[in-house]
């Protein structure tokens, strides 16, 4: 089960991040003026496991007009202007970083294919953190372990839909099997591409790319990057092989120089 | 009642049946007329493959979290692992080639450098009482749960060595300990390369295959340096040797890794993390020539030599740790790099259906 996020149909109302809240009793997280549009939330963590990004940018979204005439207007008065807003949420990987790494076990795979910490286990050691390659998990202040969406792991558990996927006046957040999705979010960029909006391009959805595929996937209309999206993550321990392969070589290096060395110099002149 | 219909039906009220709510077809980009009769040039223009440079981030937030390991832990951890590892391999050396002074100092320095170690890593856990949480699992695929395994071996032994040789007890046990500890050393000098390298953090990840090989040369050049200021000039002379190999390779791989890693060695030469490098690189180089040159004539010459190399090694530590942080707060070096890569995928295909 997983999330399919049109953003398209985003209306940045911020339900979502409302309704994680609540449901889930996820503290405050600093309530800063950041001046980045209407986004004072600013991204994920431990504290904000939903998150509305506001993009402004001088575009206009495929072949939208005003209608009003601005000839007159100084600059000419062009008003090539797209506002995009994107609810964004842990990825829950089918290769997941977070997952491999923690040495305690507190993070684990569930029955519905997602990625949820056991608070009761986290040590608050934060491998976890700088594995994530969506910097999505976060340690807490004050409390020292690593919090992240568990995609509502009691609601679904329950036969619900997220708190936020429920919340979500226009749909824009989806919850269901991800193979259901997967097949509606190819049909609504089809569709979208028909309607003049060529920016339209599914993010996460692909099972072959770096991570297996997002359990939690998007339509995006501009790059990843825009929305502060990795354009093409990777599983750090893809490379693990590679890595444990390098350290022993390494080790059998230190060990055979030293070895060398003492060979070298032989025994101590006699004085014992 | 609500809850048990999860769709999106459309609901009976006074007003009569409120229609279906605007549904997913959301027709957004549609727009009015087109009144030039299709799409003007300037917007038709779709950018293909992007360059592979950075143009666009989210406000210039970085995209990853960066880690909230404290320097002084994390860093002092690498610093002292290695230490103790390579400190391991030496004093069995010393032990095996009769120089009793240097094994018996090397045993000490290493049990205080792994217990230091320890303590650093429990410091920096947000639960430090869930410490043995640690030892629930034991799983390939973290390099911190293997270490903490290692760490659970290598300790005893390492501290049974030192206990041991300092009172005197059980001779065979003592030297059972030695062995075993010179056995796991080089794997706790080197396997915290691999726990950096375990994660996103470009500027560990991208250097996997030459960290280790740094930190392999640091570690060796850090025991030799305690060697040199703990131990009679008499029995220094391998030390003084290993001091030289293991700044060369730790210079050697360095460089090779910053060659090989292009845009993302970047914060190995900038800010905090490349003034900690250069510091490192001068002061084991320093150590290393000095311990050559004058370590076998004067001990204080030697002592002043083992000073720079752990000095420089402890350097080489906290530059590697601040550069990691820095390319993970830069979203630059996650951007440029995946960017390449989807370029350089994109390459054979493009040429392709170019013939």
């Amino acid at each position: 089960m997983g999330f399919f996020t049109d953003t398209s149909v985003c209306i940045g109302c911020k339900a979502c991040e409302v309704a994680c809240k609540e449901w889930n009793g996820v503290p405050e997280d600093g309530l800063d003026f950041t001046g980045m549009s209407y986004d004072n939330t600013q991204g994920l963590g431990a504290d904000t496991w939903r998150h509305v990004a506001f993009i402004e940018q001088d575009k206009p979204i495929g072949n939208a007009e005003s209608g009003i005439d601005h000839a007159g207007a100084p600059g000419n008065g062009a008003t090539d202007m797209r506002w995009l807003m994107a609810s964004d949420v842990c990825k829950h990987c089918t290769h997941a970083a977070c997952l491999d790494v923690c040495p305690t076990g507190s993070l684990f795979r569930t029955e519905f294919g997602t990625v949820v910490v056991q608070e009761d286990i986290c040590n608050g050691c934060g491998y976890c953190i700088p594995a994530c390659p969506y910097g999505v998990i976060d340690q807490r202040k004050g409390d020292g372990r690593a919090w992240k969406c568990t995609l509502c792991y009691d609601r679904i558990g329950a036969g619900r839909e997220p708190a936020c996927a429920k919340a979500c006046p226009t749909d824009s957040i989806q919850y269901g099997p991800l193979d259901e999705l997967r097949e509606r979010a190819a049909l609504r960029v089809e569709q979208l591409h028909d309607l003049g909006v060529e920016d339209a391009r599914l993010y996460g959805h692909d099972p072959n790319d770096g991570v297996g595929g997002d359990g939690a996937f998007f339509l995006l209309l501009d790059e990843p990057e825009v929305y502060g999206l990795p354009p093409d993550p990777v599983v750090t321990t893809r490379d693990l092989p590679s890595i444990w392969k390098h350290t022993g070589l390494a080790a059998a290096v230190l060990l055979g120089g030293i070895t060398a060395a003492f060979a070298a110099h032989g025994r101590s002149g006699g004085r014992r | 009642m609500s809850e048990m219909s999860e769709g999106n039906e459309s609901r009976v009220t006074r007003e009569g049946v409120q229609g279906e709510r605007p549904d997913r077809e959301a027709r957004i980009g549609e727009g009015l007329a087109r009144r030039d009769g299709g799409r003007r040039g300037r917007r038709a223009e779709k950018a293909m493959v992007p360059e592979a440079e950075f143009s666009s981030s989210y406000y210039g937030l970085p995209i990853l979290n960066p880690p909230v390991w404290k320097s002084l832990d994390i860093a002092g951890y690498f610093f002292l692992g290695g230490v103790a590892g390579a400190g391991s391999v030496l004093a069995a050396g010393a032990q095996l080639t009769g120089r009793p002074a240097v094994a018996r100092a090397l045993k000490i320095s290493s049990l205080a450098a792994i217990a230091g170690s320890t303590a650093a890593l429990i410091d920096d856990l947000g639960r430090p009482a869930r410490f043995v949480n640690m030892l629930r699992v034991m799983k390939l695929t973290s390099p911190m749960s293997m270490g903490s395994w290692l760490l659970a071996a290598y300790g005893p032994a390492a501290g049974a060595a030192a206990v041991l040789d300092v009172t005197g007890l059980f001779p065979r046990l003592g030297g059972a300990a030695t062995a075993g500890a010179a056995a796991l050393g080089p794997l706790v000098a080197t396997y915290t390369a691999a726990l950096a390298a375990d994660t996103a953090v470009p500027a560990w990840h991208d250097v996997h295959r030459e960290l280790p090989m740094v930190f392999a040369g640091s570690a060796t050049a850090a025991a030799s340096g305690a060697a040199l200021l703990a131990c009679p000039v008499r029995e220094t002379a391998p030390m003084r040797t290993t001091a030289v190999l293991g700044a060369a390779l730790e210079l050697a791989a360095a460089k090779w890794m910053e060659h090989r890693a292009g845009l993302v060695a970047e914060p190995y030469r900038k800010g905090k993390g490349g003034r900690f490098v250069r510091a490192g690189e001068i002061l084991s180089v320093a150590g290393a020539t000095g311990g050559a040159l004058f370590g076998g004539r004067s001990r204080a010459a030697a002592a002043l030599s083992g000073a720079a190399l752990l000095a420089g090694s402890a350097c080489t530590r906290f530059g590697v740790f601040h550069a990691g942080v820095q390319s993970a707060k830069d979203p630059k070096y996650t951007v440029v790099p995946q960017r390449e890569r989807l370029a350089a995928a994109a390459e054979p295909s493009a040429k392709q259906s170019a013939l």
